[in-house]
């Protein structure tokens, strides 16, 4: 520790008190805005506060009476109302921009694409929206608050500079005497100490008010501008519960379904082999023909059983799946679709392999859905990782009209996609085509 | 013929011993894992070997892999890979350099004793016998779609037992028609693809894999 010479080892050298070495602190913890590089984008920043107050406030002053004035006769307000939220964005995204830049503090937008509806709609979730009026409300606050701190850093700084220059105007003076109306000024004592006070000021007062008006600054804008923190983390929870509530519904009704079709299909396929075997048994010596026949029948039906269980086993996990990747594994679902499937697949390097899972249950239920209801007569399967997301997409040239709310088959595919804390879009107007998208997080 | 099974089932290791020893057939040894198999080919220089694909140590497509390499180093031994499911993938691995003495079912074939007795003297005499399954996937699979809708659909079917490796006899077995006509689609076929002519059956497979799986050139 001793051997590098920084500041510390070398004042160890100093003989010195506790005191000392107290006030020497003391002395740096005043001294450090001044010394601080960040002081002066603040300085800027704090300075700039006032005309963007001028810019972001007038115009809302303008805009919000009018809106509310003639809200009496609804559809004159309805453009000012409209522009007052259009500027308002754009005054956020300015300010966000302005603090990121002088400040180093980058805000996230609390502001989302408003969701597809009519105009009439899109008015309504603007009205709705807390973060959008929290943004007026920061314009509202930018004049005011810009012009104080202006006004508190002019005063602080060129006061300080003109004290500090004070003995040098008076010295200028002929006869080194300053005539203020009421007071003289003459060289001596009072002078120099109005300089160590006005050099005080810009050593300590003015860059310590500078960075407390950057933080007052920042900290409006952190409440005005910025998510809530708390609806952030309210957010999250709620979709993480989300997710974790479809994960249980969609393994619970992908259990419902295996349990429905063993014991639609293969079981009842056995019951029949097993009757039919027996009834054989039975008749071997007495009545051979048929006897024949029903062992002819038994091995039709183990053979049906055989490709039922195998179908369904596939279904929830192709082996090569895990080996060859999802290229290979799809290779089977397209090649039993009774319509022609182009697929493409740019995976790498691989996802997980719950991912890998959740996009082949995707593309095998979509093209089971395309082929029962869509009418297509061709499909097209696209898989393509995107950095940390891995893009399904499958569309056909069918009649679209495609509603989860109809069938089981896209619901399920949606709950169990929500459930891997993926996104499903689903793009079907009525007439076709039919164009199925989702996201998946890949989580590396 | 001596045989060679390698399954780790011992239900279906036994029923399959069983089957071959009906037909009249030598099993010489059975054995449950890939490595063991590998050992055993070695040791007995069998006629055709009978593979799982997912068999121990690691379960996943162990079969498939030991199978490669008894190709490289005894391309002699017939090779019939039997499996739960039948991947195109698979397949191509499979046969990506020659066709003679490979092939490559669905275990549910065992079934129907007769087709897959057939199969089994097919690939021990050099011959191929791929599942019509695969041929399903490969079709779907292929790049090459607009040559193929030039084909009738009964030229498109023989073309699915050409690529499964049936010779002209068989194919005419199974359509019921006589062989002669099954000479004339495959010659069509054969013009419309604009394929090589091939005498040998194996070859004829070949030929056909291969186009099925290129990359149209345009």
């Amino acid at each position: 520790m001793g051997d590098n010479p920084t500041s510390e080892s070398l004042r160890a050298t100093i003989p010195s008190s506790a005191g000392d070495a107290y006030g020497y602190i003391v002395i740096e913890h005043l001294l450090r805005p001044v010394r601080s590089a960040s002081t002066w984008p603040a300085l800027v920043h704090g300075m700039l506060d006032l005309p963007m107050g001028l810019a972001i406030s007038v115009p809302v002053y303008v805009l919000f009476p009018l809106a509310v004035a003639l809200l009496l006769t609804f559809p004159l307000a309805l453009p000012f109302i409209w522009g007052l939220f259009w500027f308002a964005r754009l005054a956020g995204q300015v300010e966000r921009s302005r603090l990121a830049a002088l400040h180093g503090v980058a805000l996230p937008d609390p502001i989302g694409p408003l969701a597809p509806g009519s105009w009439w709609n899109r008015l309504g979730q603007r009205l709705t929206s807390v973060p959008r009026w929290k943004e007026i409300g920061y314009t509202v606050l930018r004049l005011p608050t810009g012009t104080a701190f202006f006004v508190v850093l002019t005063v602080l700084w060129s006061g300080s500079a003109t004290l500090v220059l004070l003995p040098l105007y008076v010295l200028a003076l002929p006869g080194e005497v300053a005539r203020f109306g009421l007071f003289d000024v003459g060289f001596g004592v009072p002078v120099l100490g109005a300089a160590a006070v006005g050099l005080a000021g810009l050593l300590v007062v003015a860059p310590w008010a500078t960075v407390v008006i950057g933080r007052l600054d920042v900290a409006l804008a952190r409440r005005l501008l910025a998510p809530d923190p708390g609806a952030e983390l309210a957010a999250a929870a709620a979709r993480a519960e989300t997710g974790r509530a479809a994960a249980v519904e969609s393994a619970e009704s992908e259990r419902r379904r295996i349990e429905r079709d063993l014991h639609d299909g293969a079981q009842q396929r056995l019951v029949t082999l097993a009757m039919s075997l027996g009834d054989a048994r039975e008749r071997l010596d007495t009545d051979p023909e048929t006897g024949r026949r029903l062992v002819a029948e038994a091995h039709e039906e183990a053979k049906a059983a055989l490709k039922e269980i195998r179908d369904l086993v596939r279904g929830i996990h192709p082996v090569i799946l895990e080996d060859r990747g999802l290229d290979a594994a799809l290779s089977a679902v397209i090649a039993r679709s009774p319509i022609p499937v182009e697929l493409t697949v740019d995976v790498d390097p691989r996802p997980q392999p719950a991912v890998e899972s959740t996009a082949y249950f995707v593309v095998s239920e979509a093209l089971a859905n395309v082929a029962r209801h869509a009418r297509a007569t061709r499909a097209y399967v696209a898989i393509v990782r995107k950095g940390d997301r891995l893009i399904v997409e499958v569309r056909d040239d069918g009649i679209g009209g495609a509603d989860p709310a109809n069938g089981t088959g896209l619901a399920g595919l949606a709950e169990r996609v929500t459930g891997m804390g993926g996104t499903t879009d689903l793009l079907s107007p009525v007439g076709g085509p039919t164009t199925l998208l989702v996201e998946l997080p890949c989580g590396s | 013929m001596r045989v060679l099974i390698a399954e780790d089932s011992v239900l279906l290791r036994a029923g399959l011993t069983r089957l071959l020893l009906d037909a009249g057939l030598d099993v010489i040894a059975s054995v449950g894992d890939a490595t063991a198999l590998v050992e055993a080919v070695e040791r007995h220089q069998p006629d055709l070997a009978v593979v799982d694909v997912r068999m121990p140590p690691t379960n996943t497509d162990d079969g498939l892999r030991a199978a490669l390499t008894i190709r490289e180093k005894w391309p002699e031994v017939g090779i019939l890979v039997l499996s739960q499911y039948v991947e195109e993938r698979y397949a191509t691995e499979l046969l990506a350099h020659d066709t003679s003495g490979l092939g490559y079912l669905l275990k549910d074939r065992v079934a129907d004793v007769a087709d897959f007795l057939g199969a089994v003297h097919r690939v021990a005499e050099g011959g191929t016998a791929l599942d019509p399954e695969v041929v399903i996937q490969l079709l779907a699979r292929s790049r090459r779609r607009d040559p193929l809708a030039a084909l009738s659909p009964r030229e498109r079917e023989v073309l699915g037992h050409m690529a499964a490796g049936l010779s002209n006899s068989a194919i005419a077995q199974v359509l019921f028609v006589n062989e002669g006509t099954v000479e004339k689609h495959v010659s069509n076929i054969f013009t419309k693809l604009d394929l090589p002519p091939a005498d040998r059956t194996h070859r004829r497979v070949l030929a056909v894999l291969r186009w099925l799986s290129a990359e149209e050139m345009t």
